[in-house]
């Protein structure tokens, strides 16, 4: 498999690289580390007439932290996030994510705003996202915006960026006092995608549950702490409107929201309770 | 750095394309749809690297890329323009001198066929390097990264705990 003939533009500033979005009419792609676009190419589902490369612009290789939120430029780099030593103080859900994510030799070159823009409904970042209420920082000639995670994925594989615009990163909320995180994937293998993955957040106010994998893109629920949780896990797996496909059945995945959801928004609960401890002591 | 846009290489024309190959320059022509893989095995005649699937999955073509493991067939030729490349050709210390993970395979029939193994060999090296005391839960979360058809994995699991052992003494590496 190659892939059908394109140009290339190794991009030095932002500029250029929202100039060759503005001037191509939507026929070229912002390539980062390519983990998942090189596969489209390959297969020629995608066919693009040029490929802007990103990862030499310095602006967009920086992890900043404003104290509230952390925001990962378009060319961090997946394993970079990982091996930075303050990712899990910073936002302990990125943290426990990151491994999931296909493999060491992918997540070397992968971005973290590469698997965002590729909007698969069972990857990990966009569940992470999702769950954390993160934003998408869009940037083109003509506007600079930013979209909460469930505005920007609209479908499998389909998002709400223009054709111009560029994720510049993504931002998340920085962890607070008083709350709780955990992740969970179920998969055949590790470094599967998942056949359903679980993100879920816990505070003094709400205890949020994300599921990917399952719909056609991560969906967030606020659920009961009380009785109440395994009716509203109930009626989250049904309203997901879950599938059968070679990996697992529409039923199988449903019972999986019931019964691992449960089980990872009372490790988000148990997680923010071990932190309340630590932040007492 | 230059205000002015970079040039944009052309569709269908072949570009200069220069990295570090195992400690040396090399360098050659390619189109910018070609896969480094490719760049390696028919520009550059380095045939170690291996193709498998071609998208992203099997691990045969693995490579280092500035010093971590990657997939070849995931990475253009152009965008490794100018990085440092290290594939299997570059692990034996001398020819008739493997290295100790290379040793290692042979001694604990870590290979069968071969096909998969210069990409497994280019991710426990760089493993090896960077978590030297690294267990065999390491090691197999490395290799799930790759496919392999004929050994059943356990054999490669020990060749590679056992080179960690020799790397870790030294009159053995």
């Amino acid at each position: 498999m190659k892939p059908a003939r394109f140009a290339y533009q190794r991009a030095a500033t932002t500029e250029h690289v929202l100039e060759a979005l503005h001037r191509s009419g939507g026929e070229a792609r912002v390539i980062a580390g390519g983990q998942s676009l090189v596969p489209m190419l390959n297969m020629r589902l995608a066919r693009p007439a040029l490929l802007v490369d990103i990862m030499h612009v310095a602006a967009l290789s920086h992890v900043d932290d404003d104290g509230a939120r952390l925001i990962i430029g378009a060319g961090v780099r997946q394993r970079d996030l990982e091996m930075r030593h303050d990712t899990a103080a910073r936002q302990p859900l990125l943290a426990m994510a990151l491994p999931w994510l296909g493999h060491v030799q992918t997540r070397s070159r992968g971005t973290v705003c590469g698997s965002i823009a590729h909007a698969d409904p069972s990857a990990e970042l966009p569940l992470v996202l999702t769950a954390l209420r993160g934003e998408v920082h869009l940037r083109s000639r003509r506007r600079a915006r930013r979209l909460p995670a469930e505005a920007f994925f609209t479908g499998m594989m389909v998002t709400a960026r223009a054709e111009d615009e560029l994720i510049e990163a993504v931002s998340v909320p920085a962890v607070r006092p008083g709350t709780g995180y955990a992740f969970r994937e179920i998969s055949r293998r590790h470094g599967d995608f998942a056949i359903a993955a679980f993100a879920a957040v816990a505070d003094e106010k709400e205890l949020r549950l994300a599921i990917g994998g399952v719909a056609e893109t991560p969906k967030a629920r606020v659920l009961p702490t009380d009785q109440g949780l395994d009716d509203a896990l109930d009626t989250f797996a049904w309203n997901l409107e879950a599938r059968d496909d070679l990996h697992a059945s529409a039923r199988y995945r449903r019972e999986l929201v019931r019964r691992i959801g449960r089980e990872v928004v009372l490790a988000a609960i148990r997680d923010r309770e071990a932190r309340a401890l630590k932040e007492a002591t | 750095m230059s205000r002015q846009a970079p040039a944009v290489l052309d569709a269908g024309q072949r570009h200069p394309v220069r990295f570090t190959l195992n400690g040396r320059k090399a360098g050659g022509e390619a189109e910018p749809r070609m896969l480094l893989h490719d760049f390696l095995r028919h520009v550059l005649g380095a045939t170690g690297t291996h193709v498998g699937c071609e998208h992203g999955i099997c691990g045969a073509c693995t490579v280092q890329i500035d010093g971590a493991p990657a997939r070849a067939c995931l990475t253009l030729a152009v965008q490794a323009d100018g990085a440092e490349i290290r594939t299997v050709e570059g692990l034996a210390l001398a020819p008739d001198r493997l290295s100790a993970l290379q040793e290692a395979f042979r001694a604990h029939h870590g290979l069968q066929c071969g096909f998969c193994t210069p990409g497994i060999l280019m991710s426990l090296d760089a493993l090896l390097r960077e978590r030297p005391d690294c267990g065999e839960a390491e090691i197999r979360e490395t290799l799930s990264g790759h496919l392999c058809r004929c050994t059943g994995y356990t054999p490669i699991v020990k060749a590679a705990l056992a080179a960690a052992e020799a790397l870790r003494v030294p009159h053995h590496a």
